[in-house]
């Protein structure tokens, strides 16, 4: 296993008023994603355990790429991760943001 | 059941019971927006155990638990993942579900509903798990005999065996569908054990008629059959919470009799295909294919042996 983390400046505040959602399951080339809204609005972070060692810069350019489309302010994100693929990553994230959005 | 079902006629009726995640299964299986989930991913009750193999947790161990309403009427629900580690009972997602079924026994007046998908105990840490199983097991007893009911939901990808098989036996009432498979020995473990002659994993029809929700419906193992729909489930979990029966030492009685007597009767089969036709199904080989409303409709017509012991 190898502990990520990843800390961000966001332009602006993640939509919507939930504090909290969960998204994706740990399987083989799946991961899940917490979603809390704790931080300031100006920062992210996100935390990651996974499987695969050895792939940092993909994370940290992923994450970057994430961040910059999505600007999710406030957000800590937690990710357990069983292998998935980059592309599979930035979906869970996305994800993990629309749920942040819903209004209840 | 017809009018319980229309409280929620169309959501959930296009949605794969077998396909959906275990989240998914319980926001659309309870009256929507009811479920308050305890214990949640947020508080990270991770396994205590999994990091020592180098293997990744889940933020909550695989199962859901917390309560909600079902057509307007408060429940206790359980809801496990089987696609983290084959829904395998461990430590703390173990522990989850005891804690689940006491708070039931306590309160009383509060069925549980268990969603059930699991592969059995979690090998990384099979003591724990293996315990795990024995305190469940006693929990749905002890909350039966407070007078509360205990209602398994059978339809997950990694179907319901090990200790989840001894489980779901000690429930008030199971629903399947075709998807689901109720044993404890799974096919793989027969053939390691037992040889290829005795079962043969790899013949797929072979483990579907037996460990299937056909053969465990016509042998009387489960209480209802429904097609592969949340809102089929949603149904079927509406009609047993109504028509369980209470439980007590004549309930035990009465269901040691109904299992000799189905050991007399098809005893001496050594396939699924001739209990069928000792029940008297006219063509047991057409079973496999039929759909899931003349499947019903046969299973209904055989006037199977009673159940309601349990």
């Amino acid at each position: 296993m190898e502990d990520l983390n990843f800390r961000h400046r966001t332009r602006a505040r993640a939509a919507g008023i939930r504090t909290q959602a969960i998204v994706g399951v740990v399987a083989s080339g799946n991961l899940e994603v917490l979603a809390e809204r704790v931080l300031p609005d100006t920062e992210c972070s996100v935390e990651i355990r996974t499987q695969a060692v050895g792939f940092g810069e993909v994370w940290s350019a992923v994450i970057a790429d994430f961040v910059e489309r999505y600007s999710p302010g406030g957000l800590r994100l937690s990710i357990n991760d069983g292998g998935a693929r980059p592309d599979t990553v930035s979906l869970r994230l996305a994800q993990a943001v629309r749920s942040m959005e819903a209004s209840t | 059941m017809s009018e319980a079902q229309t409280a929620r006629p169309t959501i959930g009726a296009a949605v794969s019971w077998y396909e959906a995640s275990a989240r998914t299964r319980l926001d659309l299986l309870l009256d929507p927006g009811s479920f308050v989930e305890f214990l949640g991913p947020q508080l990270r009750h991770v396994s205590p155990h999994l990091q020592l193999f180098d293997l990744p947790e889940q933020f909550d161990d695989g199962i859901v638990v917390g309560r909600g309403r079902l057509d307007d009427k408060d429940v206790l629900i359980a809801a496990q993942e089987g696609r983290f580690m084959g829904g395998a009972f461990g430590e703390v997602h173990g522990a989850k579900l005891t804690g689940l079924l006491r708070a039931a026994r306590d309160i009383k007046s509060m069925p549980v509903l268990i969603l059930f998908d699991t592969g059995g105990v979690r090998l990384q840490e099979a003591n724990a798990g293996e315990l795990a199983i024995a305190e469940i097991m006693r929990a749905v007893v002890e909350a039966r005999l407070a007078g509360v009911k205990v209602v398994g939901l059978l339809g997950g990808r990694a179907g319901c065996y090990g200790g989840g098989g001894l489980i779901a036996g000690c429930c008030s009432a199971l629903a399947i569908s075709e998807l689901g498979r109720l044993a404890v020995s799974g096919p793989e473990v027969i053939e390691t054990n037992r040889g290829v002659e005795e079962f043969d994993s790899r013949d797929r029809a072979l483990v579907w008629r037996t460990m299937g929700g056909k053969n465990r419906r016509l042998l009387g193992a489960v209480d209802a059959f429904v097609d592969d729909t949340v809102a089929d489930f949603r149904g079927a979990a509406i009609e047993l919470l109504r028509a369980a029966e209470t439980f007590g030492v004549e309930t035990l009685r009465a269901e040691q009799t109904r299992l000799e007597g189905r050991l007399q009767r098809f005893g001496s089969c050594k396939d699924a295909l001739e209990v069928w036709g000792a029940l008297g199904a006219p063509e047991p080989k057409e079973i496999p294919s039929l759909s899931a409303a003349r499947f019903i409709a046969l299973a209904d017509a055989l006037q199977l042996p009673p159940h309601a012991a349990r």
